[in-house]
């Protein structure tokens, strides 16, 4: 073919050629196709059959705790790792040693191990070092807070708080790596910029470093959510009513094993895709 | 002695950097409304010596005042003096995630405690100064870089420094558009604004200093005006840099 310049023309735009067949088939998202078939099987299933529909209703009780105890210790884990994400890149020799030991005592332990140990072995010894000082402050003469302090009773501390609590802390260490990877990923010259203007460390952290940084590690911070989903079902080992929990109560009540543990695992599977593309969607947003 | 025209003195400063010396004992006398361009090797110490003058770097040995200031390891001072410097990097160093009104207004409103349109109206007095207003609600990432770095020159400038700091500004930008950014820093210098510019555009040291000045190895070798400095060099070190860069 002759090399025609006119056909470089401005506004002409360059012929849309489609891929082949085959390209295409190898590019479609067959997994997903098989995650949506396997849901509208279950669903079918739950609507059919009896055993499936009376398990389904059992554990769609423990939704509202799954829910609840992620979003909540998700919320308090943001917090205390952006805090201790700062902690490890601070210049103070305490806060930046305090949160190393944190972060790394957590990395160190398993999360179930975690989970007994906060519940059953730290939340009891804090109360017990409550109760004491409030016996020390009423005898010192601070009668109403003392006298409020050893009214704390260990037993009075629901499990779903100290589930909450021991996610949180397990989570906050790992948001802290996040936090910290986001922030140190901002380039030096940024916090030069803001520095050489005349602003605080903190102004500089708060306007300039912080909102770039967050909105780098947005799509980690999401796959964080989606890992605490999965992993709220471990508080099922305090008793704390979550699906896992009730699922396995109708498995021991019934020995339906099939339809407690299938319809469970579909409900996880159901959540987490849905969140997965949620995260799909917001790092492609950020993509620039 | 210091006269109260000596806006910035550096009196024997010495720094290091690990067994590095990045300055050995310099001193220096910049007056109020003088352009003093500083040139030499990489490594020289230059860049050093003029973050030293704001305290992004801290010397080790020597003093170091502003208009009479001099300048301590306090975060409150340095802070309120840093406001008074304003400095132009290599590479822009532009708040990417703000707009460029925005890059303007930040620091204005945070440091100089100025209300938001007051901010404004200094931000569009100074993007009219750089020649660059119709991009004020651009983001960086969509101006070229001679228009990134006349961004960074304008947010420095609305700050109403008494000193402006550059630091090899046109060492990053395509060659097509170094002119542009020394255009402005010349009408700048014409301005009578007080100018410290480490740069290897020894067109612009010509055109607009009043002083050269010339370093090596951490030492100021020689220091005098712009033509006496290039025609007539003294040091053989200046000569040999001199006949580097010219291609002589």
């Amino acid at each position: 073919m002759a090399c025609d310049d006119t056909t470089f023309s401005q506004g002409v735009a360059a012929p849309v050629i489609r891929d082949p067949l085959k390209i295409r088939l190898a590019r479609f998202p067959w997994w997903f196709t098989v995650i949506i078939l396997i849901a509208i099987a279950t669903v079918f299933i739950i609507f059919t059959q009896e055993s499936y529909n009376e398990a389904f209703g059992f554990i769609r009780a423990g939704l509202a705790v799954t829910v609840v105890t992620t979003l909540s210790a998700y919320f308090i884990a943001i917090i205390l790792g952006l805090l201790t994400g700062l902690g490890r890149i601070a210049s103070n020799v305490f806060f930046k040693n305090l949160a190393t030991f944190y972060v790394e005592v957590v990395r160190g332990i398993p999360m179930l191990v975690l989970i007994f140990f906060i519940a059953l072995v730290a939340v009891p010894a804090t109360t017990a070092a409550l109760n004491q000082l409030g016996v020390w402050l009423v005898s010192a003469g601070a009668g109403p807070v003392g006298q409020a302090l050893v009214d704390i009773n260990n037993k009075g501390v629901p499990m779903q708080l100290r589930a909450i609590i021991a996610l949180s802390v397990t989570y906050g260490a790992f948001s802290a790596e996040i936090f910290r990877a986001g922030i140190q990923s901002i380039s030096r010259g940024q916090m030069e910029a803001a520095r050489s203007q005349g602003m605080t460390y903190w102004q500089a952290m708060r306007f300039i470093i912080l909102p770039q940084a967050v909105r780098n590690v947005l799509p980690a911070l999401g796959n964080d959510f989606v890992s605490m989903l999965k992993d709220s079902s471990l508080v099922s080992v305090l008793a704390v009513r979550d699906i896992t929990q009730v699922a396995r109560l109708y498995a021991g009540q019934t020995f339906r094993f099939p339809e407690a543990y299938t319809t469970l695992a579909v409900f996880y599977l159901t959540m987490t895709v849905i969140l997965s593309l949620g995260v799909k969607a917001l790092e492609k947003r950020f993509q620039s | 002695m210091m006269q109260p025209d000596d806006i910035i003195v550096v009196r024997n400063v010495s720094k290091h950097f690990g067994p590095v010396w990045a300055l050995r004992c310099v001193s220096m006398t910049v007056k109020r409304g003088s352009v003093v361009v500083i040139i030499g090797p990489s490594g020289s110490g230059k860049s050093t010596l003029l973050r030293c003058i704001n305290h992004m770097e801290v010397e080790d040995e020597g003093e170091i005042y502003i208009d009479g200031q001099r300048l301590l390891k306090d975060e409150k001072q340095i802070n309120q003096i840093r406001a008074d410097i304003g400095m132009v990097f290599q590479h822009f160093n532009l708040y990417p995630h703000l707009t460029v009104m925005q890059n303007i207004t930040l620091a204005q409103e945070q440091v100089r405690k100025r209300s938001k349109e007051e901010a404004r109206e200094i931000a569009w007095e100074q993007l009219k100064r750089v020649g660059i207003s119709e991009k004020a609600d651009s983001f960086p990432s969509q101006l070229s870089g001679g228009q990134q770095q006349r961004v960074a020159i304008a947010r420095a400038l609305a700050m109403k420094p008494k000193i402006m700091l550059f630091d090899e500004p046109t060492s990053a930008l395509d060659p097509e558009m170094i002119k542009e950014v020394l255009d402005v820093m010349l009408d700048l210098a014409k301005a009578g604004i007080t100018m410290v510019v480490v740069t290897h555009e020894m067109g612009f040291a010509r055109a607009a200093a009043d002083e050269v000045i010339f370093m090596d190895e951490g030492r100021i070798i020689e220091q005098c005006v712009p033509d006496l400095l290039f025609d007539n060099p003294r040091h053989e070190r200046t000569k040999l840099f001199l006949s580097q860069i010219l291609h002589k």
